[in-house]
């Protein structure tokens, strides 16, 4: 409900209930504070927030609040401006500055500190305090993360974030009074794989970027951009920020619905394969038979391709998960549709195909991120998120919370009243059950977790949905403590408010996906006749665009490999993807042979090894496009930098060699007119780049003539950048592609989804994002960035199986072997990031500890995996919360090369 | 390792609470019982046995005064330096040490025998000043007391 | 004259064992409130005594008990926790009843206990008074041995586990929440209220937090009615209160007398005036935490009313006494350094403002005091005042660095012009 308060004599419109800090943010008042944070919640430590509140309208003295512990009230009347107040505040600062370094110069937060913004913003600038500060002994805190105590100003959000939010335990507050210290208990890195998030959250530079650093620029040289993460398929938003032709630093973007204040630290810290001294820079041939090739000029590679790519009925397209809408689309011009494939391996076409029933045929609606922190009980099959898709993770540990919640809701304690809700609920937990082959990083909040086979969970989901729903298939033969368990799972979901599964294709089974569905169905058809709100069905994907490559129709890449390559000549076309991963080597060498390969990528894998024709593919940080995410939603990312010389994004590539190839049928086209053509021939995606639909286009149209900067007015040294090769001041690199310019010039506030980074005047520092949305943790103005392309269809019981799989039975001397995803090192793009590399632990294959201990195995022994066509040799880890008779392994080991996995394979000792 | 004797306790002790956190205090003033301070390694294992993290229980373990996070002397002394006994004179008392045992506050004795620190208001204001030596009071001081004081000390 | 509080003890002897204790009346207030009364109706009598606090605030007891949530739908288990921290500077008057008469501390909380319907206590005893802990046990075994605790308490169908929980340190454990937080392994930092305790406590449940004074006074109140308990009065306040005297005097002690004995009374007649020689300058009436009372207060009578009147707080009821043999300043300074060392660390006014104030005491005791630092102090006492902290720890150290810079403000601009201190 939306009541009015008087700040200062004006009356504001504000939700009743919201903490009077957050009200006064929400209408753009400025008031500072340091302990409050809108995910976080308050608990009135700081005290900079302080206001005067005043009873009724003949109080004329006051009494001094903290806005952020009182709730708004229907006329309460309260004053910022009052001089008690006002010099209250000025003395919170000047005591927060005691120990405070004078080291702004130096310090990395420095021009987009918060403690700086609020100094200036409370007036204070006289230093008082006439004696020794003091001074702390700084941490290791590993590869992401620089650690300055003495900046610290004690407002404790770093570990409330960390341990309350976050659920990290190796970061805590130690000591006391004058005397605190915030870090680990001794040195070391930090364990949480959200730790990034420090960097932001953190209002100085205690918790700085160490990639950053390596690398610094001040916020203002920075050229940034509003993006989208490529490191899994859920599409954080983020900004990309740029100097000197590299990629800096990766930012959150705020997006309500997707990634809001986080990002995790692969997407944070993976952006470095960008700036790999292996990039592919230039065009490069190589005759058919020669053994080394040459780089080859544009007018060379345009002919080369025009050679290759001639009108010819083998000539065949293999698009990419990883590409963008656009660049898929153009290659999918380029060959036909028909000879369009899927560029992924069998095993995923698979999984994805079962994602894609489920979301596209199924009666449940797919939540966004929000919506699954809001989610009040939650049954996870099949997969470890926090490895898979890491925000997912972070999402379920505030579901968790939703139950206790509401508890203290009732007491009427108001939500944002963090350490009171806390006090209250203390650890309960509402509904998480797990059910994943091995130990996952959630089970700490999990109500019960139960370690099986996939055909074992997908049993288990299958009987709760038909507990839930007799329809549902019957699960033959199920243990009784299984059974037992179901129930307990199915009285939760049914009980809540709105229940949440949870499953992906990183589990590696169909069945347990179509479990998931099934699970889903069965609540919205026991729901169907009641009032409550529909149940949620969230379904990770693999890549940033899977879903997007999927919505396009290609072929199954294993249909193209099955008829093989031999005598059939002619060309194929590889997008931003090595075959090598996706596909058995002696196949994808079958394919190859007698055909000529042109691959588009940025850094050089086994498939460019074997190419004629090599194009040097712009990185997500040097294009734009669009990606869609594993919830359908499709969402914009904007190049930070204008490519190197002869680097051009992949969909111009494509064009470029189409008109080349065949002139009449091609015109080259700008983006936005591929846009149309990719809208006006895939139904689905029609709704992606309408005018109406994106923020984008109404701003090209709105700022015709001026474009949104993406340097700040503030660049220094621009003239100078390049004074070492022309004294004259070039001009900036054009960019047809967006709205956005590579300049300091033009239209410098725009709203939604073009903003290219968050500041307004006396707002340096990230938290200037206040300044941009509606009202605090709401959606941006203009709305926030994303069209959701898939909707659930109305009720049917499509989406049961039509049996339940059989029970997994171990065999002897023979294991089931299972992917394991792996947060850092299980992805290709950030593996070629130097700072997850020293996060990346050395891959080896779990067992159960009881299969370790028959094979007389230690943790760290090395073993051989042995199946048909595929032979490997790696250490284990012993895991008693493990599946006997099951093993995991790694995915993405550099140099293992394609592994069919699942897999049946013999395990024996390595010998010596 | 924490010997077996203060594991014993410390499983004990949490019995007496509803959730096992709330016997950590007692439990690091079981571990200071038998070793005198509480080491990393002691830390690390408390933390353990109660199945907490470290983390915490270093947050913990660092607030309270009379957890010792380094190692104290075979005998502390808590000298109270709150006001009563500043008014009666417990600054007298403390040169009176000084000269006796060549410390400080915060410092241990070279012989590793006395550890003397300040202490807030041992609640005997009435018989100012007064320290404890372990578990012992020892009130209406004067320094010329001192000596048949820490003669008695075993 | 009666002394209900302090009526068995004597501290040249062991305190009354059970026995000995219910032969001198002890544990009929138990039997009473089991047998004849409902939690309610104790409630009511405690309220119509009139009874507030001793543990520094005040709070009326009856009316704190009364929020706690009752009935069948009542969140369980709800805890009731004794408050025996008592680590003001200057207060040592908790001590002489847990110390002196233990099954009175012990039988005050199955009362109180059971007007609350409290499941468990703690009695939450600060670590140095090794002596009350010894004791304090030996009487909860003999209670529950006797049937007093336990399980079904004398038949009754009530219950109560009671454990003595032993502090680690920190002043600030006294305050009733961040003593909840120490109680749960915690960081001892207070919590915000609201919630109050009554509602969301110990563990999140509904609890109380009573000093251990308060409580003594429970059983009396039972038994002899709240008539009786007004009576025992000088003032309007009802009770008896244990009055405290430290510092320079003849005779420094703790004494139970009639609410609303003046002052002077105080110190001239039970703690024999100033020792040779000293005059006495000013008074903190209730530990280090209350404002400075001065010659022209010493007639007041202490009670609540009556001290608030005269500019003070009457506290904890414990008085510390500076002579003119000592420097107002060294006091101030004293004083400081203990709340800043004890502060939690939490807010930023006490974490940040109290080092400052005590470097700046310090300073000004040196001789190296600057002509505006007594205007930085000022300010300081000014906003580390009620409402700009978390909680009422640096406004309690305020009050009489507040009160010292009126009364003593020549001391103070003697030192910062004579470069020193003219005591030492
Ligand atoms: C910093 C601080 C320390 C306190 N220490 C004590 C204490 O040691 N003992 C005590 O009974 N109350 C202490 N109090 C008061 C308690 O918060 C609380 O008001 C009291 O225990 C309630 O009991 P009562 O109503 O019986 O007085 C302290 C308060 C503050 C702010
Ligand atoms: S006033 Fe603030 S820092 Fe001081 S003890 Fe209270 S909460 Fe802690
Ligand atoms: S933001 Fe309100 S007290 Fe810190």
């Amino acid at each position: 409900m939306r009541i009015r308060i008087l700040v200062d004599g004006k009356s504001f419109g504000v939700k009743q209930g919201d903490n009077l800090l957050h009200a006064c943010l929400s209408n753009g008042l400025d008031l500072p504070y340091f302990c409050w944070h809108p995910l976080l919640g308050s608990v009135g430590s700081c005290r900079q927030c302080a206001v005067k509140s005043y009873d009724s309208e003949d109080d004329q003295e006051g009494r001094m609040v903290m806005a952020c512990m009182e709730s708004a009230t229907q006329g309460c009347r309260i004053s910022i401006d009052d001089p008690e107040a006002v010099r209250f505040r000025a003395q919170v600062i000047e005591w927060l500055m005691v120990n405070h370094p004078h080291d702004c110069a130096v310090c990395d937060e420095g021009g987009e500190c918060h403690l700086q913004d609020m100094t200036v913003m409370t007036g204070h600038d006289h230093r008082r305090y006439r004696f020794t500060k003091s001074t702390h002994r700084n941490q290791d805190l590993g590869p992401f993360i620089n650690h300055e105590m003495n900046r610290c100003i004690t407002c404790y959000r770093c570990v409330r974030f960390y341990r309350d939010y976050a659920g990290g335990e190796d970061l805590n507050a130690f000591g006391a009074h004058d005397r605190m210290y915030f870090g680990r208990q001794s040195d070391g890195t930090l364990e949480s794989p959200f730790s990034g998030n420090l960097v932001e959250v953190c209002p100085t530079g205690v918790f700085t970027d160490k990639t950053f650093k390596a690398h610094y620029t001040r916020k203002w040289d920075l050229q940034t951009s509003p993006s989208v993460c490529v490191h899994c398929s859920l599409g954080c938003n983020t900004l990309l920020g740029e100097r000197y032709g590299e990629v800096r630093r990766v930012l959150n973007r705020y997006n309500a619905d997707v990634n809001g204040y986080l990002l995790c630290d692969r997407g944070r810290f993976g952006y470095d394969f960008v700036n790999s001294e292996q990039r592919i820079r230039e065009p490069h041939g190589r005759q058919a038979g020669a053994a080394a090739g040459e780089d080859l000029d544009q007018e060379a590679v345009l002919e080369r391709c025009a050679s290759l790519l001639k009108t010819d009925n083998s000539l065949v397209g293999i698009g990419s998960p990883r590409a963008s809408l656009e660049a898929n689309f153009a290659l999918r011009e380029l060959v036909g549709a028909d000879h369009f494939y899927s560029g992924i391996s069998a095993q995923e076409y698979e999984l994805e195909g079962a994602v894609l029933k489920a979301l596209r045929e199924g009666p449940v609606r797919t939540p966004s991120l929000r919506e699954v922190e809001s989610a009040d009980a939650v049954l996870l099959l099949g997969e470890d998120p926090t490895d898979s898709a890491p925000m997912l993770a972070l999402a379920l540990r505030q579901s968790v919370r939703q139950q206790p919640l509401r508890e203290a809701m009732k007491a009427g304690i108001p939500q944002w009243h963090d350490s009171a809700v806390r006090g209250m609920i203390q650890d309960r937990k509402g509904p998480l059950f797990v059910a994943t082959p091995v130990a996952t990083a959630l089970d700490d909040i999990a109500t019960e977790a139960l370690r099986a086979a996939p055909d074992d969970v997908a049993r288990l989901g299958l009987a709760v949905a038909h507990v839930i729903d007799p329809q549902a298939p019957a699960v033959g033969g199920l243990a009784a403590a299984a059974q037992a368990l179901a129930k307990r799972i199915a009285a939760a979901l049914l009980s809540a408010e709105r229940p949440l599964v949870v499953s992906g294709t990183a589990c590696g089974s169909t069945v347990v996906i179509q479990a998931a569905a099934a699970v889903a169905t069965a609540l919205s058809v026991a729901r169907a006749q009641t009032e409550v709100d529909p149940p949620l069905l969230f379904l990770t994907l693999s890549e940033c665009n899977s879903l997007g490559l999927a919505l396009l129709n290609p072929k199954p890449l294993a249909q193209l490999l099955k008829s093989g390559g031999k005598g059939v000549g002619g060309t194929a076309v590889v997008l931003e993807n090595d075959l090598f991963r996706r596909a058995p080597a002696e196949q994808v060498d079958a394919l190859l042979e007698g055909r000529s390969l042109v691959v588009l990528d940025h850094v050089p894998h086994a498939t460019t090894e074997r190419a004629h024709l090599v194009l040097p593919a712009a990185t997500f940080a040097e294009s734009s496009g669009t990606l869609v995410n594993n919830e359908g939603r499709a969402q914009q990312f904007h190049a930070a930098l204008a490519p190197a010389a002869a680097i051009r994004p992949s969909w111009s590539w494509l064009r470029g060699a189409h008109a080349a190839a065949r002139p009449l049928e091609a015109p080259p086209v700008s983006l936005e007119d591929l846009r149309n053509a990719c809208a006006a021939a895939t139904p689905e995606l029609a709704e992606v780049w309408t005018p109406a639909a994106t923020a984008e286009q109404t701003q090209t149209l709105r700022y015709a003539e001026e474009k949104v900067p993406r340097a700040s007015f503030r660049a220094s040294g621009r003239t100078a950048m390049h004074a070492h090769l022309n004294v004259h001041e070039p001009s900036p690199p054009a960019d047809a592609d967006s709205a956005l310019a590579f300049t300091m010039e033009g239209f410098s506030s725009p709203d939604g989804q073009l903003i290219p980074s968050y500041w307004a005047p006396g707002w340096n520092s990230v938290q200037a994002l206040n300044k941009f949305q509606s009202e605090i943790g709401g959606e941006q103005r203009g709305g926030d960035p994303g069209v959701r392309l898939i909707e659930p269809r109305a009720a049917g019981p499509s989406c049961y199986p039509d049996a339940a799989p059989a029970a997994y039975a171990a065999r002897d001397g023979e294991w089931l072997v299972l992917a394991l995803p792996r947060i850092f090192g299980g992805e290709e793009l950030s593996n070629g990031s130097p700072a997850l590399q020293e996060r990346t632990p050395e891959a080896r294959l779990v067992l159960h500890a009881e299969d370790g201990r028959a094979l007389g195995l230690e943790d760290g022994d090395e073993v051989e995996v042995s199946a048909p066509g595929c032979s490997l040799r790696l250490p284990v880890t012993l895991l008693d919360d493990a599946v006997p008779g099951v093993a995991m392994l790694p995915l993405g080991i550099p140099g293992k090369g394609y592994l069919a996995l699942p897999l049946r394979a013999s395990i024996r000792r390595a010998p010596a | 390792m924490l010997s077996d004797q203060v594991q014993k306790e410390i499983r004990g002790e949490l019995e007496h609470y509803p959730t096992p956190r709330a016997a950590c205090i007692e439990a690091l003033k079981i571990v200071q019982k038998h070793e005198r301070w509480v080491s990393d390694e002691a830390l690390q294992e408390v933390a353990a046995l109660i199945g907490i993290a470290a983390a915490e229980l270093e947050g913990v373990a660092t607030f309270y005064n009379l957890i010792y996070r380094q190692p104290v002397g075979e005998h502390v002394i808590l000298l109270c330096d709150s006001v009563s006994c500043w008014l009666t004179g417990c600054e007298k008392i403390r040169s009176g040490l000084r000269e006796r045992l060549g410390v400080d506050y915060g410092q241990t004795t070279a012989d590793g025998r006395y550890t003397l620190l300040p202490m807030a208001c041992l609640g005997n204001c009435d018989h100012a000043p007064s320290l404890m030596i372990d578990e012992d009071l020892h009130q209406d001081l004067t320094p010329e007391a001192l000596d048949g004081i820490l003669e008695e000390v075993e | 004259m009666e002394r209900p509080l302090t009526q068995n003890i004597d501290r040249g002897r062991e305190p009354l064992g059970l026995k000995a204790y219910e032969a001198a009346g002890g544990y009929q207030a138990v039997r009473k409130v089991l047998t004849e009364m409902t939690p309610e109706q104790v409630t009511k009598a405690v309220k119509d005594s009139g009874l507030r606090g001793r543990g520094g605030a005040g709070f009326p007891t009856g009316l704190k008990w009364s929020f706690v949530p009752m009935g069948d739908d009542a969140p369980h288990p709800k805890y009731l926790v004794c408050n025996a921290d008592e680590m003001e500077p200057g207060t040592f008057k908790d001590r002489v009843l847990l110390e002196g008469d233990p099954h009175l501390m012990v039988e005050s909380m199955i009362v109180a206990g059971y007007a609350m319907g409290a499941d468990v206590g703690y009695i939450f005893l600060r670590w140095a008074y090794r002596l009350a802990d010894r004791r304090l046990r030996a009487a909860i075994a003999e209670a529950t041995a006797a049937g007093y605790l336990g399980d079904n308490i004398l038949g009754s169908g009530y219950s109560l586990t009671l454990h003595v929980h032993v502090s680690a340190g920190r002043y600030i454990c006294g305050e009733e929440t961040a003593l909840l937080n120490s109680l749960e392994g915690r960081r001892a930092t207070p919590r915000a209220k609201p919630p109050f305790p009554q509602v969301s406590g110990l563990w999140g449940k509904p609890t109380i937090v009573q000093n251990v004074e308060t409580l003594c006074n429970v059983p009396h109140v039972i038994n002899r009615g709240a008539d009786w308990f007004r009576g025992l009065s000088r003032t309007e306040e009802g009770g008896t209160k244990l009055y405290g005297v430290s510092g320079r005097v003849k005779n420094p002690g703790c004494w139970e007398l009639p609410m609303g004995t003046p002052i002077r009374e105080i110190v001239e007649e039970h703690a024999g005036g100033m020792q040779d020689g000293l005059k006495l300058r000013g008074l903190l009436p209730g530990g280090a935490s209350t404002d400075f009372l001065v010659e022209e207060h010493f007639d007041t009578p202490m009670d609540y009313t009556s001290i608030q009147a005269a500019g003070s707080r009457m506290g904890t009821g414990t008085m510390i006494l500076l002579d003119d043999g000592n420097c107002p300043v060294g006091m101030a300074l004293n004083m400081q350094n203990f709340f800043a060392r004890e502060s939690c660390g939490w807010c930023t006014p006490c974490r940040d403002g109290l080092p400052w104030i005590e470097k700046l005491l310090q300073a000004i005791e040196n001789g190296d005091g600057h002509a505006d630092d007594l205007d930085l102090l000022d300010a300081h006492a000014r906003d580390l005042g009620p409402g700009n902290t978390f909680c009422a720890l640096a406004p309690g150290a305020m009050e009489p660095l507040h009160s010292g810079l009126k009364f003593f403000r020549q001391d103070f601009e003697r030192h910062i012009a004579g470069k020193g201190c003219p005591w030492s």
